[in-house]
């Protein structure tokens, strides 16, 4: 049996025709999604083309170059794996179906988890939280956009009332007099962006970047501030006070538009420069000129990356840098704003539509019992049948196997092995489980690790939506059919759901109890998603594919068909229950975990031009270089009597990794940098700790503490 | 009413039997910024009820900031500090201490009000120090310390309306006052007794070239002048040196602090030139503890903010149980002078010693002076003045006891960390290496664009499509150009 059943909706309006050779789509990687052309050549090969589209202006890096050489990979997964023998997909299922119900039936629904992915399109994220609530019934979905998102996220939030990456199209960046990037190296993460950033400093525009690494997007910028890791928030606080000190604040916005001011003041007075400069290692005069680059200038924006968001202080830091713009008058004001930098494919679309553990469609909170009924009515299940919010990311996957936690999990677009925090202590949960099933196109860490494969289609073969950096909605397109064996996620959700017990025709099932529907045709589900979404924060209910192609993409939020999109929030108001925008004193707060004589060094981690997140796909593609290393300073290297490409032994409370050392004097000396992609023994997250972020429960993967040592032969 | 014992004492002793030591009702005289701080470390902690006893009669405020004020750049209401109201502490202004009762655990207001402590904490800061010179005996408004927010409101006071100012004292508080008030437009002459300014912080090389940056700031300076007399008038304050007189419209007085010993002493504890505290902040009564600038931790009287709010958190940390264990250790001052166009940083010994490298820089002209003492590749003392991009790393290095570069000169001059990697850009297309990456976003070398030439592309559009240099983020376009320029002008190279 393959999972390819005819849809329950008939498919109408679908723009791919079946003899497409050719077709326009995205990048299958970063939020950038830069817009591209797959061409299939006679002999079969993908032939990839940038287009000329709003976002990438007709560039791409090397990864979206090459994306298309996973399609035919000899490793791809064409056939489901049971223990890791070929079965199948009836086997599977009957696997899995008799697992989750053995599991639920020993230890609640509960014990059945559902973990996610930020690269899912708009409509898996959606059907996954759909499938979590309604079929498994289980509190417990939460997605890896945890660790990437989550504290800009609860930051926008809670000071704007809504959380959307950019609330301004990106060309905005390029018009900005100044600009002020934390933790954001965009040369290497989302290359195409970086046109934005030299067409500003082109037009004589000032650029400061604060990172600890003199990053290619640091060495570009016209100042780089090159902070001790983990004190990006009494940077900002420091920035604040200087800003007050000099008067450069815009009282009539403060007392227009925001509320909160007269505490957030006081907390930035116990920040001046010589203390926060004692802190940061940023010299006064550099926070000066950076405070007076962004109050001098007409056009000014402030945006933060995971450098500044993934610590257990994210989402204060965030605020802080929120505070500093809200004080400058910045957010709503025509090509100003605070925005962050959002990582994975649909980091934006994947955090709206139900995959986050305490959240539904549309930005909903699962709390709020109007938003429940609203949800539930358009699934047509009870509200009261709807679990609460479960556990957060980390905290999933630290529970697993244990008592009271998950004993089974579902996995879709993720590998936790290789990008979860102390990953080696995750490893073992994972093992620990009774069931894990995971569904990707390659055999991931974590997918070796499964009790069922699930092999299913890649970006170029299926349709759907995603949404991008900015909040506008994009068409992904298929070029062609998934290969003979694979299914789609979506696929496997509905024949799951019907398997364990849906009748699927959204009528009352077994029992009496309305169930809901499950479709494995994307813009049936887009459909419904926009009825989910209506009203919603992030509202897509006049969003359709047709438009998104004839507008070349369309900006949330949207309520109604006849309506235009909005590129642009905030320029009338924030959506808080006043209107006005929230300030919140927050004080800056010490590491995790700090450097002391046993593990005298820091260790940040981050993300290498040629490699994308967990590395399952760009590991496997020749053309892309890489492999793990450690950069480490000339001066500390002396010390240690190290050489390039010596290997070195760096380890902390929680594990160890070997990788040979790249020498690099763009680094602090007392800072090791490792990139995350890579798995074994070069794997940096077994390194990192566990301590979360209380609001955000973000992990601080950007610091922790270690030491270093030659490993000798 | 403490059921949150529990984490008082992290020893084995069971929850029942433990001793009941921590306090239910702290006391703390003093708001000011010792007293602020503490009140707000204090305020995380559910079970402890705090009264804070200010004498002044506003909130607290950033003390750092008041020579902002001076200046003009902070606005009163701008350095006010958070206030910890509402989370269980009580913040009373306006009040002051008359007598502490130890038998009775009592204070007494001066209204005669008696209030009890279970804790008492001493943060009664200092006073400034008034010189024994003739004419200072009385005060005139032409006259003022420069130490409160009250001292500075009488200070724009006289200011108002003043073309010239007089100030004496060349230390950091003086310099920052007299930078303040020529940044309001007066003609500032400082008066310091000594050879050279901040003598306690700088070196005579230091003071020479902050003489000069002074100087073309508006400020003079007159070093090793003693003050015999002062006399005030309606018009004006004279001030007569050993030899000569100085007359201004105004004079102030930055000659030191004392610390606020006066409750302490009449109480029976034990004070030398502070309230004696020991590492857990201690004075000679248990009952009794001393942060800020009114303490005296071994030889060191307070005076500085950092250390205040180290004791206030090491203070809090053993009040409220959260660890009962932690003990002030102090970690050696860093001096930083803040005002327009000044740019000063001192920090720990300036007397160099055999065993000491002694590396500094001077260009007086453009008012630079940096000078570093190193012992064992640690810093053991440093001052920067002007513009030193290194400051910052400098500071960090001293407080966190880091090993400095092997080459002195990072720390010295220019931007030490990164940026040292010329940009492909400006590198000639004949002398760059094959191997050299031209394009980042796509990983294409020098070589490989030869390569491409030499395969037949023959524009840069054809090199473009071929290579996909370029195409990332667009940064090497112009050494692409360059180098397919240069690649079409070379017959060595342009072989088909």
């Amino acid at each position: 049996m393959t999972p390819s059943a005819p849809p329950a909706t008939a498919v109408t309006a679908l723009p791919v025709l079946p003899s497409a050779r050719e077709v326009e789509t995205h990048c299958p990687y970063c939020a950038l999604q830069c817009g591209m052309t797959l061409r299939e050549q006679p002999d079969g090969r993908v032939e990839v083309a940038a287009r000329d589209f709003p976002t990438n202006r007709g560039g791409l890096c090397q990864k979206g170059w090459t994306s298309a050489e996973l399609l035919d990979h000899p490793e791809r997964l064409t056939t489901p794996l049971v223990k890791g023998r070929p079965a199948s997909w009836d086997e599977a299922y009957d696997y899995i179906v008799a697992g989750i119900e053995r599991v639920q039936a020993a230890h609640g629904r509960d014990a059945v988890a559902v973990f996610g992915g930020g690269g899912l399109t708009n409509e898996k994220a959606y059907a996954l939280g759909k499938f979590a609530r309604t079929v498994l019934r289980t509190a417990n979905i939460d997605y890896n956009g945890r660790f990437c998102m989550s504290s800009a996220a609860a930051a926008g939030n809670r000071a704007f009332g809504i959380d959307r990456g950019l609330p301004f199209p990106m060309a905005d960046v390029a018009a900005a007099d100044t600009l002020l990037l934390i933790g954001a190296n965009v040369a290497e993460t989302m290359p195409p962006f970086a046109r934005y950033l030299t067409e500003q400093r082109g037009s004589g525009g000032a650029q400061i970047v604060v990172d600890p690494r003199a990053t290619p997007t640091a060495r570009a910028a016209t100042l780089h501030l090159q902070p001790t890791p983990g004190t990006d928030l009494a940077l900002a606080l420091g920035l604040l006070h200087i800003v007050v000190a000099e008067g450069l604040t815009d009282a009539a916005y403060l007392a227009e538009r925001t509320t909160g001011w007269d505490e957030v003041r006081r907390t930035a007075a116990g920040y001046w420069p010589a203390r926060v400069e004692r802190i940061t290692g940023v010299p006064v005069a550099d926070l000066e000129a950076t405070a007076r680059a962004l109050a001098t200038a007409e056009r000014a924006i402030i945006l933060t990356a995971r450098g500044a968001e993934q610590h257990s202080k994210g989402v204060d830091t965030v605020t802080a840098f929120i505070n500093l713009a809200l004080a400058l008058g910045l957010p709503g004001r025509p090509g100003s704003g605070y925005g962050c930098l959002t990582g994975q494919g649909n980091g934006q679309g994947g955090r709206e539509h139900g995959q986050k553990n305490d959240q539904l469609p549309g930005y909903r909170k699962i709390d709020d019992p109007a938003a429940r009924a609203h949800v539930a009515a358009v699934w047509g299940v009870d509200p009261d049948s709807l679990p609460g919010a479960g556990l957060s990311a980390y905290e999933l996957l630290d529970a697993l196997g244990q008592p009271g936690g998950p004993k089974a999990m579902l996995l879709f677009g993720s590998n936790p092995v290789v990008s979860a925090p102390r990953a080696g202590r995750i490893t073992e949960r994972l093992k620990s489980l009774d069931l894990l099933v995971v569904c990707d196109f390659v055999l991931s860490e974590t997918a070796a690790l499964a009790d069922v494969v699930l092999p299913v289609a890649q970006w170029a073969e299926e349709d759907g939506t995603m949404t991008n950096l900015e909040g506008r909605v994009l068409r992904r397109r298929a070029l062609r059919k998934p290969p003979p064996g694979t299914g789609t996620d979506l696929a496997v959700l509905a024949e799951l759901a019907s398997r364990l017990g849906q009748t699927g025709d959204g009528r009352s099932g077994a029992g009496g109890v309305r169930t809901p529907r499950f479709t494995a045709d994307p813009y049936a589900v887009f459909e419904e998603l926009r009825r989910a979404t209506a009203g919603g924060v992030a509202d897509y209910a006049g969003v359709t594919w047709e438009r998104v192609d004839a507008e070349q993409g369309v900006f949330w939020p949207c309520p109604a068909a006849d309506r235009a999109g909005t590129p642009r929030l905030f320029e009338a108001g924030f959506p808080t229950p006043d209107g006005r925008a929230r300030m919140i004193a927050v004080e800056h707060r010490p590491v995790a975990e700090d450097i002391d004589a046993e593990y005298p060094l820091y260790l940040t981690t981050g993300r290498v031009l040629a490699q994308y997140q967990s590395g399952a796909q760009t590991r496997r593609i020749a053309a892309l270089p890489g492999g793990p290393f450690v950069e480490l300073h000339p001066d500390l290297a002396e010390r240690l009597g190290l050489a390039e490409g010596d290997q070195v032994r760096v380890t902390s409370r929680r594990g160890e990794l070997t990788a040979p050392a790249r020498i690099v004097a763009t680094i602090r000396p007392d800072t090791l940098f490792a990139p995350f992609h890579y798995s074994g023994a070069g794997r940096a997250n077994t390194l990192t700790g566990d301590a979360l972020d209380p609001i955000s429960r973000m992990p601080e993967f950007k610091v922790c503490a270690v030491r270093i040592e030659p490993v000798t032969p | 009413m403490n059921p949150g014992n529990t984490t008082r004492h992290g020893t084995a002793v069971p929850r029942a039997d433990r001793p009941r030591t921590s306090p239910d009702h702290v006391v703390i005289i003093g708001y000011g910024m010792a007293g602020a701080r503490l009140a707000t470390e204090l305020s995380a902690a559910p079970d402890v009820e705090v009264t804070v006893l200010g004498a002044e009669p506003h909130r607290a405020y950033n003390r750092i900031l008041l020579s902002s004020v001076l200046a003009g750049k902070h606005a009163e209401g701008d350095i006010t500090l958070t206030e910890a109201a509402g989370h269980g502490v009580k913040t009373r202004t306006g009040v002051t201490v008359t007598a502490i009762d130890r038998a009775a655990r009592t204070v007494t207001l001066d209204g005669g009000e008696q209030l009890g402590y279970d804790h008492l904490v001493l943060a009664t800061g200092s006073q400034a120090i008034v010189p024994p010179i003739p004419g200072l005996e009385s005060p005139h408004p032409r006259v003022a310390a420069f130490r409160t927010l009250e001292d500075c409101r009488r200070i724009l006071e006289a200011a108002d309306g003043a073309r010239t100012a007089l100030v004496l004292g060349g230390g950091l508080l003086g310099l920052e006052a007299a930078r303040g008030l020529a940044g309001r437009g007066l003609a500032v002459e400082v008066v310091h007794g000594v050879g050279h300014l901040m003598e306690r912080q700088l070196d005579p090389g230091a003071s020479a070239v902050l003489v000069r940056t002074l100087a073309e700031h508006g400020v003079a300076v007159h070093l090793a002048s003693a003050a015999i007399g002062v006399s005030a008038d309606a018009d004006g304050v004279t001030l007569r040196l050993d030899g000569r007189n100085l007359r201004a419209d105004l004079l102030v007085l930055s000659c030191g602090v004392r610390a606020d010993t006066a409750l302490a002493r009449a109480a029976g504890l034990r004070v030398e030139r502070g309230i004696v505290i020991d590492e857990t902040l201690r004075t000679s009564d248990p009952r009794i503890s001393a942060i800020g600038d009114c303490a005296q931790f071994g030889e060191v009287v307070g005076g500085l903010v950092a250390p205040a709010w180290e004791q206030a958190k090491v203070l809090a940390a053993r009040l409220t149980g959260a660890e009962p264990a932690a003990v002030y250790e102090p970690s050696a001052p860093v001096t930083r002078l803040k005002a327009s166009g000044i740019d000063l940083a001192a920090m720990g010994t300036l007397q160099a010693d055999p065993s000491c490298e002694d590396v500094s820089f001077a260009d007086p002209a453009r008012g630079t002076y940096a000078r570093l003492l190193i012992r064992g590749d640690r810093l053991a003392g440093a001052v920067m003045l002007g513009d030193n991009p290194n400051v910052g790393q400098v500071i960090q290095l001293f407080d966190r006891k880091g090993v400095v570069p092997r080459d002195r000169r990072a720390l010295l001059l220019g931007r030490a960390l990164g940026g040292a990697e010329a940009p492909v850009a400006t590198t000639s297309p004949a002398l760059m290496p094959d191997q050299a990456t031209v394009c980042q976003c796509n990983t294409v070398t020098k070589g490989a664009l030869v390569r491409c030439w030499r395969a037949g592309a023959r524009t840069v559009d054809e090199v473009v499509a071929r290579t996909r240099a370029t195409t990332g983020c667009g940064s090497c376009k112009d050494a692409v150009d360059g180098i397919v320029g240069w690649l079409s002008s070379s017959d060595s190279v342009g072989v088909s």
